[in-house]
Order: structure tokens, then sequence, then C-alpha cells
């Protein structure tokens, strides 16, 4: 088998076409992409799971220690696991199961929702990650 | 009976067309293309708005963007629908960007810039809208460096096409309509 050399069709069809500027653009745009995601990434753990039933707050209990809570719903009970610093939906009478496929929350800001049973897991920080978000 | 109504057109409204609808058949080769995350697509009808740009200036690539945009979305069946309006959005901050970026010293600057400056634009315009109209959740921050990085790889690609399309095209093509 023939070696394939991709070098050649890179120096042939692609450096020509870029320019002193070209380069400085890409390096503009790789520092933009690698801060925008060290920063809308920085992955800060949660503490606590804020539980709501209806709109309103149910418990807000901390994720250090293992528990099952059942929260009532219109619906039935939904139960909400806590575990490892995780949680999640773990049964929830609603026909899709939705939040329950979801799986475990791990970070701040992360959150699970049973819409027809109104209930919600939302994972919160020490601090609001974002109070707006502007472009 | 028959009415044959004539509608005025000149030589440019033909060519915008013409480049237009070389665009909008980009975009629908691109639609078959699967995407991993919908909105990161490669944006090949960006590269007829990029050498139209080089070529006749930002006023005719505005056109054949817009075009594009409004005639595609008749094709596809989403016209005013919220895929239009992003799509819109991200034309109208492209073509923003591509009137401040053309003016970048030419010896220095060429189509790969003009692209990736337009890709990011485009991604921010459809990020506001998603974010101001449809998702109005702080969760879709999480999605932004995806896209940002897209932008990045294929506004790179689009240019190098581009240049490499206008550094090698002949002759004929590249007739001004007179």
């Amino acid at each position: 088998m023939r070696p394939v050399n991709w070098h050649e069709p890179l120096r042939a069809d692609v450096l020509p076409h870029l320019k002193p500027g070209d380069w400085l653009t890409l390096l503009l745009g790789g520092i933009c992409v690698v801060v925008l995601a060290l920063t809308l990434w920085n992955g800060e753990l949660a503490d606590r799971a804020v539980i709501r039933s209806g709109g309103k707050i149910f418990r807000e209990v901390p994720l250090s220690r293992d528990q099952q809570i059942e929260v009532p719903g219109p619906l039935g009970t939904s139960v909400v696991t806590i575990e490892k610093r995780k949680a999640r939906i773990s049964s929830d009478p609603s026909p899709r199961q939705y939040c329950v496929r979801q799986g475990w929350l791990q970070q701040a800001g992360e959150i699970a929702i049973c819409l027809p049973n109104e209930v919600s897991v939302e994972l919160a920080g020490s601090r609001k990650k974002y109070d707006s978000l502007n472009y | 009976m028959t009415t044959t109504i004539k509608l005025d057109s000149s030589a440019e409204d033909h060519h915008i067309a013409r480049m237009a609808a070389v665009a909008l058949g980009l975009a629908v080769l691109e639609n078959a293309i699967p995407s991993p995350l919908p909105g990161v697509k490669p944006g090949l009808a960006n590269i007829v708005t990029l050498i139209v740009l080089a070529r006749y200036g930002w006023r005719v690539a505005a056109w054949v963007s817009l075009l594009r945009v409004v005639a595609g979305s008749l094709l596809f069946g989403n016209f005013l629908a919220p895929g239009f309006f992003l799509s819109l959005s991200g034309a109208v901050l492209s073509l923003i960007v591509l009137a401040a970026a053309q003016h970048l010293p030419s010896r220095w600057f060429g189509p790969v810039s003009h692209s990736i400056y337009a890709a990011f634009a485009h991604i921010a315009g459809q990020m506001a809208m998603v974010y101001l109209w449809l998702i109005p959740h702080a969760g879709i921050a999480y999605l932004i460096p995806i896209f940002a990085a897209a932008a990045l790889v294929f506004g790179a690609v689009n240019g190098v096409i581009a240049a490499r399309f206008m550094n090698t095209a002949v002759e004929g093509f590249s007739a001004k309509p007179s």
C-alpha cells in the first residue's frame, strides 16, 4: 500500500490561501473558543438540590447526605435519589419518563423537570451562576 | 386571455439571481448532511457570499445572502418559522460584520479571515435569537463553546475553499456583468 502523504495537498491547496492576517484571525478564534469553553464549562460542582413541586420549592437538601425523597405531584409521587453528591429522579408517574431517563445531575445549574407531574430538581452551587446573559 | 407581467430587470439582477441560485444549491446539498447537533452545519452557501463579496462588493453579497435565506426557507418549507428567523439573524449579523471586515487590508487579510469573522457573527446572531426568543434559559450557554468551535473550523474551511476558488477560477466566470 502506498503511504498517503497528506502534507502535500495541505501545502499545495491550503497554505497559499492563508495570509498572515488569516493566521492571526485563526489564532484569535482559537483563543476565543478556549476562553469560552473555560468560562462556560467551568463545571462548578453543585452542593445542594432544589426540589420543586407545582412551581413552589418543596425542599432544599444538601448533596452531602445520600437519601431518597418522595415528592407528591398531581399525578402521583416522584422519587428523587441523592447519592455520592449526585441527584436524579429515580421514579416518576409521567408517561414519557424524560426526567428519569435524563439520569444523574452533577453540576450546578443542571435541572431535571417532570412536566406532567410538575416536579423538578435543580442543582445549585454556592453562588448563582448567571444573573443574566448578554451577547 | 393571458396577460404578461413584465418586470424590468437589469443584467445585475440576473447575475445576483444566478449567484443566489448557486448558494441555494449548496444549501440544499448541505441539508442532506446529517448534523450531530442542530445548528452545527458547514454553511457551504457562505462560500458563494464570500466570493461575491470579494468580486462585486458588499451590496451584491447582501442581496445574494438574503435572497438565499428567503428562497431557501421557501424551499425547505420553514418560511417565517423559527428556523427561518435563525437563518435570517445569522445572515444579517454576518453581513454587518463582513461590511466591517472587508475593509481589513487585503494585503494581510483574505477570505479566510472574512469567513471566520462572519461565522462567529452568524453563530452570535443565532444564539442571541435563541436566547431572546426561543429558549430564554441560561442553560444554552453550555452549547456556546461547541458552536464557537464549529464556527472556527467551518469558517476556516469555507474561507480556504473560497480563496482557492478565486485564485484558480477560470476567467469566464469572473467576467463582470456589463
